[in-house]
């Protein structure tokens, strides 16, 4: 199932021209400030917005080109959308609501499909109540299972965790990572929060200004110097795949294998085998010209410089590749210059914490 | 406690209010739905049009379907003519004129409850794949609900005390257009009818209290019902 979009719009003083397409199941993060034109995007493939030119194919199927008047009206669509305020019908119960989409879809799905939606999602109990009576993580999790529900080949969600404080974000991620790790369909997800891009996007389409300015892979594209420029935003620093390769009780160690290496980090409370993502920042990476040998950090890791950029006054921003991972340090100038930086050199990057989310951990079955 | 001739006014009160209500509200629903969300050249046209009745005077109602409608006029003559109808001095031209008097208590209890539902809600009905006709059918009427009930009740209260469009309509006949308003007036016109007019007065204020208490009760209850 892909999706290309290729499409023009013109609000009168703001100019929508936009064009990517994403071929992989997964979540693919449209990023960008707000009034980026990130939800006119979503819009125009839900249907919701008749772009004045362009071309949208959804798993093949045309659904809008301009040139030859298709325009496949919302409801024919196939698109599912999580809304940010969730927008659920207030005076049917949740599983009315659930129930739908899943009726009017063109090939409905199997009762135990719908069973194990509303099992993944949690929503069990709720079943019966009414949206007014919903918590606001709550809602968003009904609306997710809605849409999921409708047979969507391709599921779009607008900012779905902007509404919530943070103790509601923590109980939606673990649902949209499980949702990603099965991988069933491509899901869009519209964010300004590079936080919640690191911990649920595999891609990311960076959004400016009414254009697409860059589209990556997430692991290369948040330690990208160049991409942290262009989105204005300091270094995000680096987000790392890895995997829970052995505990050591009697030292309180886990090892983390990734593709470049391995990481220490304080006992987990994880499967071996499991997937992890887990963040280093830019503040939180030392560099060494020569191995340090005795040092009380546990991650030591030989990389690469591959791009020197100077921020600032006083500090510079060093790209680092390690294996097929991506770290970056922050030091001064005055640092950078001292160890004589310069692209395809080899350091030593000591990595004085790992930031492992406990919330960003698949949930046991 | 009512002679026959007040229990003939009372029942037929009741039933030309309540045909001229039914009569009116797939009408008021439709235009209400059509005129909520659109925009167009003309509208506040239109509905300064239908909230005419509410404004003018309801003699000037009657006499207006009397110039239409009238035995003699050229579209009552017709349909009584080719379709055998006649709504002057028949208990349907009452129901007529009630019906058109009252129509913008309707017309606007429930075009501001259509109103208020979020739009956003039709938008992500649309997604989830239903039309147009389904989501007027599964959203808008159930979430205007409270309002059509509540203007349901209200104009059915109106028409019981319709008098002006209904005299000068289709005249004042016992056991055919006489409904509670004219027979008390016409106990008044003659004498020693004040004890008849005093109790068909009281009659008229406890159906219109009950009427009002009613449609406050169910407002309250459809809007719990609609999750608002």
């Amino acid at each position: 199932m892909s999706l290309s979009v290729h499409i023009q719009h013109d609000f009168g003083g703001f100019r929508l021209a936009v064009d990517f397409t994403v071929e992989k199941p997964g979540i693919t993060a449209l990023f960008g400030p707000s009034g980026s034109g990130k939800t006119s995007i979503v819009n125009a493939i839900a249907g919701l917005l008749r772009p004045q030119q362009g071309n949208i194919v959804i798993g093949g199927e045309t659904v809008l080109d301009t040139p030859s008047r298709i325009c496949v009206p919302p409801q024919q669509r196939r698109v599912g959308y999580v809304f940010q305020d969730a927008r659920l019908f207030p005076h049917m119960s949740v599983e009315g609501n659930l129930r739908f989409g899943w009726r009017r879809a063109p090939i409905q799905a199997e009762e135990s499909e719908f069973a194990r939606i509303v099992s993944l999602l949690g929503l069990e109990s709720l079943l019966a109540r009414r949206p007014t009576r919903l918590s606001g993580g709550e809602k968003n999790r009904v609306a997710l299972g809605r849409a999921l529900l409708s047979s969507p080949r391709i599921l779009l969600l607008d900012e779905p965790l902007a509404a919530l404080d943070a103790a509601r974000k923590a109980e939606i991620f673990p649902y949209l990572e499980r949702l990603r790790d099965e991988a069933k369909l491509p899901m869009l997800y519209v964010s300004h929060s590079l936080d919640e891009v690191a911990r649920l996007a595999d891609g990311i389409i960076i959004v400016k200004g009414g254009a697409v300015v860059a589209q990556g892979a997430v692991f290369d594209m948040l330690a990208d110097l160049d991409i942290s420029a262009l989105t204005g935003a300091p270094s995000f620093g680096a987000v790392i795949d890895t995997r829970v390769s052995a505990h050591r009780p009697a030292e309180g160690l886990s090892v983390l294998d990734f593709d470049g290496g391995q990481l220490i980090v304080p006992l987990l409370n994880r499967e071996i085998g499991r997937r992890l993502r887990v963040r280093i920042r830019a503040e939180d990476v030392m560099l060494a010209a020569e191995e340090p040998r005795t040092i009380s950090a546990n991650n030591v890791l030989l990389c690469s410089v591959s791009a020197v950029h100077e921020t600032g006054v006083s500090h510079a921003d060093v790209q680092l590749r390690c294996g097929r991972a991506n770290f970056v340090a922050r030091i001064t100038r005055a640092s950078s210059a001292r160890l004589g930086l310069t692209p395809g050199m080899p350091v030593f990057a000591i990595a004085k914490s790992v930031i492992v989310d406990p919330q960003a951990q698949p949930v046991a079955d | 406690m009512l002679s026959p001739a007040e229990t003939e006014a009372l029942l037929l009160s009741l039933r030309i209010s309540a045909v001229a209500v039914i009569c009116a509200l797939p009408v008021a629903i439709a235009l209400a739905a059509f005129l909520a969300h659109r925009r167009f050249p003309g509208k506040s046209i239109i509905d300064g049009a239908l909230h005419l009745p509410m404004v003018l005077p309801p003699v000037v109602v009657g006499y207006l379907l009397l110039v239409i409608l009238g035995t003699r006029a050229p579209v009552g003559a017709w349909l009584l003519q080719h379709l055998g109808i006649r709504f002057a001095f028949s208990w349907t031209g009452a129901a007529l004129a009630s019906g058109i008097i009252t129509f913008p208590f309707q017309f606007r209890a429930i075009r501001l409850s259509i109103e208020a539902i979020d739009s956003g809600i039709g938008d992500a009905a649309k997604t989830l794949g239903a039309g147009a006709l389904d989501r007027f059918l599964n959203l808008t009427l159930p979430l205007a609900l409270p309002g059509i009930i509540a203007g349901a009740i209200t104009a059915f209260a109106a028409c019981l005390g319709e008098f002006g469009a209904i005299i000068t309509f289709v005249s004042n006949i016992p056991g055919e257009t006489r409904t509670l308003p004219l027979a008390i007036y016409s106990a008044l016109q003659s004498p020693g009818g004040e004890a008849e007019a005093a109790r068909l007065s009281l009659l008229s204020i406890v159906l219109a209290l009950i009427g009002v208490t009613l449609a406050e009760f169910a407002d309250r209850r459809i809007r719990v019902f609609a999750g608002r």
